[in-house]
């Protein structure tokens, strides 16, 4: 077969701040036959982006390519001039950026944008280039494909963004198109459709594709042959299958361990004590409370649930399903509207400035994103000695001492105290966050998504520490995630939330086997599977976009639901059903019909896989 | 080993800057007494004189010696600027910090207010306090630094209030910190490194707006001259290109390029 693209020996330098240069990507060569989907895998700093970019002849400011051959068809990409590269770029080989939200222009309307390179490289006559752009909406399964191109960016889902800027690369037909972890920023029920999409376009059309990501699972599906990164070189690289299935590198064999988080690690909880943390009928939301004494815009309603001493409790959902909302109310940054908490059995003020330091101190808070919370301006010791300062009034050689402990439970190096934290890698920082929380000495950490911004094998270890200082301190957490496999590998309980309603709470063991609510289902199954021919075998009907206002009372999940019964999940409210396996769903299906629509579903699909 | 690293910081173009400034400052500081000759003194009966060995800079149109006018003249433009500079600066970037962290209702007045004295058109203002109370150099200081304060306080507050949506300020919230330790220890130092370019740019206008007063004669009084009133002084010379007009204008680009040069590069380091 043809190679459509040869990289031979690619080395790229960047000059660091100091004009000492340092090789990011060293060595690199790889080639893809026409029609076939290459992935380049690694953590962040591998060096994957890099590399995907410099098929476009372009890097980064301050980087260069060394040395090394790209050859695109019959012609060699480092011989081309600033002039035939314009021509390159777009025509021959285009890119699909991984935030379609920030790659489009707010302020102009989809389909212009779409038509942008074929203005630009004159392909095409504008009416023959919309007709085109309209068939590509229909490829890849967008909503209204006649009018979607006239709506702006924001009238339009992340899921349906990321299609459409996939629309925008293939309109020029270009014979190399490179996917820069285009699914990485969306949900999981998303991510499927989206996959779904590009899997069925680049089959269809024979595209040939470089598609960069950290996610082993995706690959597997999206991919014919894979190259995995470390450290700007390749350590190993083959066919999908016989890399999955016999993976050769000890890197390699790491990265899968990580995605796929052993279960059965969760800490012990004493039942028999009283919760450190209970809520009841907990509502809240955003915006001047109107004449009723609801909130503007309702975020969380009707949420109970208690978490006991040295447990873990998991709240999953998707984006919007208001799982930081639950963590910010119960941290006292989002006022409540209506429901009551208890701390270690005293009542808990929703207002923070109605708190005593001692229940500011019990409860703790750990954001998501390390870089944005911790103050760029702060050296590592001041981060951790405030709160010490703050709740413990400690100073001199004991605060010291006690940093430096702190340092010590969350495995860092002591040397690292006096550097401002930008210094420090995604990892440390998330340790630092993690570590000004134990400062504290808290009952209670509200984890917010807190792997969710790192490498899976960054992660990994976060997780696995976090269960170890919940032995040793006996801490409770509240994890919010909204990765399901992550949640039942260190959860002791789990709740489901959508649309700011608890849909199904149980223990972790129930979650490993039907029944469930329909969207925990639908959560469970839009995971990707670390094998390949997965995203053909799971049948779920894409979800539907939310139509139209669900009345009050009525389940949430309506609109989406494959199992829907007319006439009674549109007239009643739904009731809450106590499972065999021991977890509560709130849905009409009795336990048989829940068991009985996935035996049935699944017998439906085995024949076809 | 010490330029070394300064020039590894600063770069090239930073390190220019610093030279400019720090020559600027010495002048103003030394000027008078490092100048061959008194400001008033005449030194030739010839005006208008180009460059020589004798007068380095020629002489202006009383035959007094330009190059030691303008080292006299140096430290009423640098230090009233300067003076006036970190006043607007002081009071802009207090009251946003306060605004910013403050109740609506504090906020809205103080912006209110700020607002007003920003329609003030900033030549007329100072026009009408010169009139009313005559030229003096405190006068200057003050009407240069509170025209001043409202550019620094829109920009110190929209910046404040920036910061204040980013996690880390959230941590220090739930953790219960009061408003004063949010607004100097979380919010301030992450507010520095912009408030000092804006500070090089304020300083620049100031630097201009007192010698644009100096040459409509409004700004430092004879016998003293700052460099605004050196080039109008020498205004006729323009016809004759005598360096008595050129070399106090290429003083104020030199110095208002030399502090932009300096704090741009600072910008971003840390």
């Amino acid at each position: 077969m043809v190679d459509q693209l040869q990289v031979d020996g690619l080395r790229i330098v960047a000059s660091t701040g100091d004009g000492g240069r340092k090789t990011i990507v060293s060595d690199v060569s790889f080639s893809i036959p026409r029609g076939e989907v290459l992935a380049l895998i690694g953590e962040s700093g591998s060096g994957k982006t890099t590399i995907a970019l410099s098929l476009l002849r372009y890097v980064r400011r301050g980087c260069h390519i060394a040395s090394g051959s790209i050859r695109l068809g019959d012609s060699d990409v480092m011989a081309m001039s600033e002039r035939e590269l314009r021509s390159l770029r777009g025509r021959r080989v285009s890119y699909v950026a991984q935030s379609a939200a920030s790659a489009f222009n707010p302020s102009m309307r989809i389909m212009g944008q779409i038509l942008e390179t074929t203005r630009i490289h004159k392909t095409l006559p504008r009416k023959e280039a919309e007709s085109r752009a309209v068939e590509l909406f229909r490829a890849l399964a967008l909503p209204e494909p006649e009018s979607i191109g006239s709506r702006y960016p924001h009238q339009v889902s992340g899921g349906q963004l990321q299609r459409l800027m996939a629309a925008m690369a293939l309109i020029t037909e270009p014979e190399l198109v490179i996917f820069d972890e285009p699914t990485t920023a969306l949900d999981v029920t998303t991510q499927i459709d989206v996959l779904r999409a590009f899997k069925r376009v680049v089959r269809e059309r024979g595209i040939t594709a470089v598609y960069v990501s950290h996610d082993l699972a995706v690959v597997a599906q999206m991919a014919d042959r894979v190259v995995v990164l470390n450290a700007g070189e390749i350590r190993e690289s083959g066919p999908t299958a016989q890399l999955l299935q016999n993976p050769q590198d000890h890197y390699t064999r790491e990265l899968m361990a990580a995605a796929r988080p052993a279960l059965g690690c969760a800490g012990e909880g004493v039942a028999s004590e009283s919760p450190v943390l209970s809520v009841k009928d907990l509502t809240a939301g955003y915006g001047q409370p109107g004449k009723d004494g609801r909130p503007k815009v309702t975020i969380l309603e009707a949420i109970n649930f208690s978490i006991p001493r040295g447990t873990t409790l998991g709240v999953i959902g998707e984006s919007g399903s208001g799982k930081s909302t639950l963590a910010r109310a119960v941290a006292g940054l989002v006022p409540l509207a209506d429901g009551t908490m208890t701390l270690s059995e005293a009542p808990l003020p929703g207002e923070m400035a109605q708190r005593n330091r001692e229940q500011l101190r019990k409860v703790q808070i750990v954001f998501q994103n390390a870089d944005t919370a911790l103050n760029p301006a702060h050296t590592v010791a001041r981060i951790l000695a405030r709160p010490l300062a703050f709740y413990h009034q400690m100073d001199g050689p004991q605060r010291d001492r006690r940093v430096r402990e702190l340092l010590d439970l969350v495995h860092l190096p002591a040397a690292i105290l006096d550097q401002p934290c930008v210094r420090l890698s995604g990892g440390q920082k998330q340790r630092v966050n993690l570590a000004r929380a134990l400062a504290a000495e808290p009952d209670l950490i509200l984890c917010d998504e807190v792997t969710s911004a790192l490498d899976t094998v960054v992660a990994a270890a976060i997780l696995d520490l976090l269960m170890e200082l919940q032995r040793e301190l006996k801490v409770s957490y509240m994890f919010i995630s909204h990765d399901i496999s992550t949640v039942r590998a260190i959860c002791d309980d789990v709740l489901v939330l959508y649309a700011g309603r608890i849909v199904e709470f149980g223990s972790r063991e129930t979650f490993s086997a039907a029944p469930f609510h329909p969207y925990t289902d639908l959560l469970i199954r839009s995971v990707p599977e670390l094998a390949q021919g997965w995203l053909e075998r799971s049948g779920h009907p894409p979800s539907k976009g939310s139509g139209g206002e669900i009345a009050p009372g009525l389940c949430p999940f309506l609109d989406r639901c494959p199992v829907i019964i007319p006439g009674q999940c549109d007239r009643v409210p739904p009731p809450w059903h106590h499972l065999a396996a021991g977890n509560s769903v709130l849905c009409h299906h009795t336990q048989d019909a829940l068991a009985g629509e996935r035996a049935m579903d699944e017998g439906a699909r085995s024949p076809r896989g | 080993m010490f330029v070394k690293q300064l020039y590894r910081r600063l770069g090239l173009s930073g390190c220019l800057g610093l030279a400019l400034a720090v020559l600027w400052i010495l002048l103003s500081l030394l000027g008078p007494v490092l100048a061959p000759h008194g400001p008033g003194e005449i030194v030739d009966y010839e005006v208008f004189l180009p460059m020589s060995a004798e007068h380095p800079l020629g002489t202006d149109y009383l035959g007094r010696s330009v190059l030691s006018r303008i080292m006299d003249g140096a430290r009423f433009t640098v230090g009233i600027a300067l003076a006036a500079a970190s006043l607007a600066a002081l009071l802009g970037t207090g009251l946003g910090l306060f605004s910013a962290v403050s109740s609506k209702a504090v906020d809205e007045s103080v912006s209110r207010l700020m607002d007003a004295l920003l329609s003030i058109p900033n030549k007329i203002f100072a026009l009408v306090m010169i009139a009313a109370f005559g030229s003096s150099i405190p006068l200057l200081l003050l009407i240069t630094g509170v025209t001043y304060t409202p550019g620094v306080y829109r920009i110190a507050r929209a910046l404040a209030v920036n910061i204040n949506q980013v996690d880390y300020i959230q941590v220090a919230r739930a953790r219960g910190e009061g408003r004063l330790y949010l607004a100097v220890s979380e919010v301030l130092p992450n507010m520095v490194h912009p408030m000092l370019t804006d500070f090089g740019l304020r300083f620049v206008y100031i630097v201009l707006l007192l010698s644009s007063l100096s040459f409509l004669g409004l700004g430092v009084q004879p016998p003293n001259a700052d460099l605004g009133s050196l080039v109008r002084e020498n205004m006729s010379g323009l016809w004759e290109a005598a360096p008595a007009i050129i070399a106090p204008a290429a003083a104020i680009a030199s110095l208002t390029i030399g502090v932009n040069l300096f704090i741009d590069s600072l910008r971003g380091r840390r």
